[in-house]
């Protein structure tokens, strides 16, 4: 294994993880509730009265960030190799995946882990070894 | 946080002056735009870098590991301090999850989440920042989360349907 020194960048990851943990912080602490992405997104596939309003706020407040970003600053640099057909792919079973397993990498790797949840930590283990291997794969399997 | 609307709302109905059904819209919105933020200053709105992570045996870059370390100290602290309440400061009950159990559903649907984050290098939040930003990429593949969600649904209603219940 070779760190990609370059691409490094340990301050804005660690402060942008803080500002991760801290919409979680303020999620539970004023909703209740887990700030778990794909459950969030999922649940308004089965709208059930006064369920509904919350779950598009947080969406729409997601959305809104890079509009938000951009009245300070340029965005980062989002560079995106995969083509349509892999994206159309991979969101199929980003959807599927994490409806079936309960979780993403926010409401598992962020939340469930905070928590010291054992499925958290089983879940986030699961995606995280099929996300290494799928890499592997692909760059250096399929692309070599 | 103020609250604009409590006139409206009535401190009667509520148990804390904070708790109003705008406040909690607000405050999703702000968890949501704060929660954006974080994967934009993080660099995990930016698919690029996350393959950089996840491929171990290339040039590997450790940074969502620091992203992943700074969210779970504070919400560490968070979570430990939302336990010991019944309910949310703005006085709406606290939902911590009451799953228990490891099973074929949760491991089989990480697995599978793994594999599709893998391809791509965007998970659910990162597609809704991408969307955002104005990337076609990221409609295509929300478009394609969505549909998998409701397969999911599809597949669960049938399941429910041919079979005891699941829970």
């Amino acid at each position: 294994m070779t760190i990609d020194w370059t691409h490094f960048t340990p301050l804005p990851a660690l402060a942008g993880g803080l500002l991760i943990g801290l919409a979680a912080a303020l999620f539970i602490l004023l909703n209740g509730r887990i700030a778990g992405i794909s459950g969030i997104v999922g649940g308004l596939l089965r709208p059930a009265r006064g369920d509904v309003a919350w779950r598009l706020a947080f969406v729409a407040g997601l959305v809104a960030a890079p509009l938000c970003w951009r009245l300070f600053a340029a965005l980062p640099e989002i560079r995106i190799e995969a083509g349509t057909g892999v994206l159309a792919v991979a969101g199929l079973l980003v959807g599927l995946g994490t409806r079936y397993g309960s979780g993403c990498t926010s409401g598992h790797g962020v939340c469930g882990l905070s928590r010291l949840s054992p499925r958290s930590l089983v879940a986030t283990l699961a995606f995280m070894a099929t996300g290494f291997a799928t890499v592997y794969v692909v760059r250096h399997l399929v692309g070599a | 946080m103020t609250t604009p609307d409590t006139a409206s709302h009535g401190a009667a109905r509520v148990a804390s002056p904070l708790s109003s059904p705008l406040s909690s819209l607000l405050s999703a919105l702000l968890a949501g735009l704060v929660f954006g933020l974080g994967l934009i200053l993080a660099g995990m709105a930016n698919p690029a870098k996350v393959l950089g992570f996840l491929d171990l045996a290339g040039a590997w870059d450790p940074s969502l590991a620091l992203v992943m370390g700074g969210a779970i100290a504070l919400g560490l602290v968070a979570f430990a301090l939302a336990r010991r309440r019944r309910v949310s400061l703005l006085g709406l009950p606290m939902r911590l999850p009451g799953a228990r159990g490891i099973d074929a559903r949760l491991v089989g649907g990480s697995l599978l989440f793994g594999a599709g984050w893998g391809l791509a290098g965007i998970c659910p939040g990162p597609a809704l920042v991408l969307l955002g930003a104005g990337a076609w990429q990221g409609a295509v593949f929300v478009l394609a989360m969505l549909a998998g969600m409701m397969l999911f649904e599809w597949l669960e209603r049938r399941g429910r349907t041919s079979a005891a219940p699941a829970r």
